[in-house]
């Protein structure tokens, strides 16, 4: 749905449409940038950045009281528009009857839209913080379900972020 | 006839028909769960609500005008079910008038109220009526907040299906198929209101040889099969065509396909062989496709089987077949073989081996006979061997095999497709040949250890051909699945995943065999001694058997799938098109098809 105002407020002014005006305001800031001294440098690895809860880094499960939220219910593999996910459904005697007996995500694939996220209906996959994401084999890149799980309690950020914006 | 107006549409049809008969009969659609045209009438999900009416007369028997001229309608107070109201002469009916909506709309709500919408655990989830019509016919809100109710799920009614009573939505098809289609009369709703669900009487269980139908009946994911439970997400599979190869019926199907592999056979309707029904034997017969294939040419070399390439392989049986000739050397068809496979096999033997000896085993399992869709014979084309005038000049006779086998008069023999896994006293025998090729499916066949050259033969799933079933009508197929032969082919009919997988992905990592369909090897080999033949499809194959046996005559492969098979001798004179219902089907790929049909 396009919900989108065109309000007074959000229309161009008239010296906005005037075009070369507009580009040497944009000039200006570019020349007080550079002459404005700054620390651009951080000592990485010592010093490392943490991102806020609105990064999307590595996506991981969600893992809950010692097992995975996820039903492998396979959305993410479909809405995935990379095809980076694989989800093999496998049958659990708990209330939830499904889970997955496999969950792989090819991060060579991955491109960190976060649909995965938006389109799971248990909150099981998440982007998390990680970005820090090197390998040294193609078959390394493939993550399995033991390096997708992360506990609850650390995805706590993310998971906050998501109930205020989703 | 009566002719009627269904919204705005003037409609004729048979007197008797109901109102949503005649509309699907005439490529139109009324919203329906409980509704199927081959169970008797129930008329209690109340989703074809439609407003009814006739044109108003005066006393003189006229019509009355309204001010515009128009004929004046008496609309029947209440809704009434398009399902149950047969149509009348002058009738008119209005499906998506706003009374009708706000009805359809209704029945959705109450539908979902104790509906658990778990659609992301549920099987039928990508094919479920409800879902599609969530979107097609509801307001896609609910206004119950309460709790809602809880039955038990995941209940096993008989080996091949398990019950979700909570996403049961009581249309009761399931009931109706049990006892009028199945005739075992097992099931029935108890309780009442909210809490009514579908116990088994007490002491039985569903086991009928037709009791995983009701999974595709069911409109919701309330029964489910458990051979297929949460081995896939309907739309990972690609969805295609074919017939299936167990039995003599000709059983239209569907074949679900995912990482070359078959997860599922479903029916597919032809009111001409199957309706909408197959077996479950028939349904669950995958296995000897996806698993133990020969995948590569083999050579006996001194008791072990030693894989081969193509081009050694077929030298090395083109040179040994050469040394037999006429009445040393037996050609065995095969029922489980295609038309055309048979047709070369039989040409190679005619015209190459110069030998009449061409014969064929039948299999059969008398326990299955019954009066729906079983029958004894348990391959799928020994109607068209038969048609093909196989056997019938041959010296030597399938039960005389073992006897001339065991003396020494036969000295070779080339078996297409067939195992004698039944015909233990052939097998026997076997190791007295000086020469034995096989087109083999699978690794653990008996057959392959007496074989000198084991060729890797593609299954039905495979390859492009037809069956003749046993009345007699030629279906078309095409392949399903992948192999080295057919890659280029296949591109498209692929599932999305098998489609799009690169090397390093592991969901895609399916064996990508080296098969060959029969007649293909035939041809090599016969290319090798010195013939000249330039098949280059299974068409042409066709059109070669159709131009030379008159029962075949005018049928092609164009003409076969347009009326969903041809009968022998009647290719000028085609049953005629059926009206194809389908209750809800795969989206996006599998399309409604609607054949119109006038009369
Ligand atoms: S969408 Fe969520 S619940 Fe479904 S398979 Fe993906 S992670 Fe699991
Ligand atoms: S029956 Fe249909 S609507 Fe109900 S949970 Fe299953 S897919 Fe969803
Ligand atoms: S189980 Fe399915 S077919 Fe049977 S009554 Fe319920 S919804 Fe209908
Ligand atoms: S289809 Fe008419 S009441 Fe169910």
């Amino acid at each position: 749905m396009n919900n989108r105002k065109n309000t007074e407020a959000e229309r161009l002014t008239f010296w906005e449409k005037m075009y070369i005006p507009e580009i040497a305001r944009g000039l200006g800031i570019t020349l007080r940038q550079m002459f404005k001294p700054k620390d651009f440098v951080r000592q990485y690895p010592e010093q490392r950045w943490e991102p806020t809860g609105s990064f999307r880094g590595r996506p991981v499960l969600v893992e809950e009281d010692g097992g995975e939220r996820c039903v492998a219910c396979g959305l993410c593999a479909r809405v995935c528009p990379a095809l980076a996910i694989e989800v093999q459904a496998g049958e659990t005697p708990r209330e939830k009857e499904r889970y997955p007996e496999k969950f792989e995500i090819n991060m060579l694939r991955c491109i960190f839209c976060s649909y995965c996220e938006e389109v799971c209906p248990e909150e099981a996959i998440v982007m998390s913080k990680d970005y820090e994401i090197v390998y040294t084999s193609p078959q390394e890149a493939i993550l399995g379900k033991d390096e997708l799980l992360v506990p609850k309690a650390k995805l706590q950020d993310r998971l906050e972020f998501l109930r205020q914006y989703k | 006839m009566p002719q009627f107006e269904f919204d705005g549409q003037l409609i004729e049809t048979k007197p008797g028909k109901t109102i949503i008969e005649a509309a699907y009969d005439n490529g139109l659609s009324v919203p329906h769960f409980c509704w199927h045209p081959e169970l008797p009438v129930a008329g209690n999900c109340r989703m074809c609500l439609v407003q009814v009416g006739m044109p108003a007369k005066d006393r003189e028997g006229n019509f009355e005008l309204d001010e515009n001229g128009n004929k004046k309608i008496n609309f029947i107070p209440k809704l009434q079910i398009a399902c149950a109201s047969p149509v009348q002469d002058g009738m008119v009916v209005k499906s998506v008038s706003d009374e009708a909506i706000e009805a359809q709309e209704a029945v959705m709500e109450f539908l979902l109220i104790n509906h658990p919408l778990d659609c992301p655990i549920c099987d039928e989830a990508g094919e479920c009526k409800l879902q599609e019509y969530s979107f097609k016919h509801s307001k896609g809100q609910s206004r119950f907040d309460e709790e809602k109710n809880h039955k038990r799920k995941r209940q096993l009614w008989g080996p091949n299906v398990v019950f979700d009573a909570e996403r049961c939505i009581s249309c009761s098809r399931c009931i109706r198929f049990a006892k009028e289609v199945a005739k075992q009369d097992v099931l029935t709703f108890v309780q009442r209101g909210d809490h009514v669900t579908i116990e088994l009487f007490d002491g039985t269980t569903f086991d009928s040889p037709y009791s995983m139908n009701v999974i595709d009946i069911c409109p919701v994911g309330a029964l489910t099969s458990p051979d297929f439970r949460f081995e896939a997400r309907v739309w990972e599979l690609s969805s295609n065509e074919s017939i299936s190869h167990f039995d003599g019926t000709g059983t239209n199907v569907y074949l679900g396909v995912r990482n070359n592999e078959i997860l599922r056979i479903t029916p597919r309707n032809n009111m001409y062989v199957n309706k909408y029904w197959i077996r479950d034997d028939a349904r669950l017969s995958y296995d000897f496709v996806n698993k133990n294939r020969v995948t590569q040419p083999l050579i006996n070399n001194n008791g072990t089987l030693e894989e081969a390439n193509w081009e050694d392989a077929v030298s090395f049986a083109a040179s040994k077949l050469d040394n037999f000739r006429g009445d040393q050397i037996v050609f065995v068809a095969s029922s489980k073989a295609t038309n055309e496979d048979n047709y070369i096999f039989n040409k190679f033997a005619n015209e190459i081996s110069k030998t009449q000896n061409v014969i064929y085993f039948t299999h059969t399992d008398e326990t299955r006979i019954d009066d729906l869709l079983g029958v004894s014979d348990i391959t799928p084309n020994t109607k068209g061997v038969e048609e093909l005038n196989i056997g019938k000049e041959s010296k030597i006779k399938p039960n005389d095999l073992a006897e001339k086998l065991k003396n020494g008069e036969i000295r070779a023999m080339y078996v297409m497709e067939e195992d004698f896994e039944d015909y233990p006293e052939i097998l026997e025998q076997l190791k007295n040949l000086s020469f034995l090729a096989v087109h083999s499916y699978n690794m653990n066949k008996k057959i392959n250890h007496y074989a000198d050259i084991v060729f890797p033969a593609s299954t039905f799933a495979e390859i492009e051909g037809t069956f003749t079933n046993l009345n007699g009508r030629v279906q078309h197929f095409t392949p399903a699945l992948v192999t080295k032969e057919n890659y280029r082919f296949m591109g498209m009919k692929m599932s999305r995943l098998d489609k799009f997988g690169a090397d390093n992905d592991r969901w895609t990592n399916h064996e990508i065999r080296d098969s060959k369909q029969s007649w293909k090897i035939i041809q090599k080999i016969a290319k090798k001694l010195g013939e000249d033949w330039n098949y280059t499809k299974s068409s042409q194959v066709f059109d070669e058997i159709s131009q030379n046996n008159p029962s075949f005559s005018d049928m092609d492969y164009k003409k076969l799938d347009e009326y969903q098979g041809l009968v022998l001798g009647k290719g000028n004179n085609p049953d005629a098109k059926q009206v194809n219902y389908i209750s809800h089907y795969l989206k996006p790929q599998q399309t409604q098809k609607v054949v119109k049909f006038k009369g």
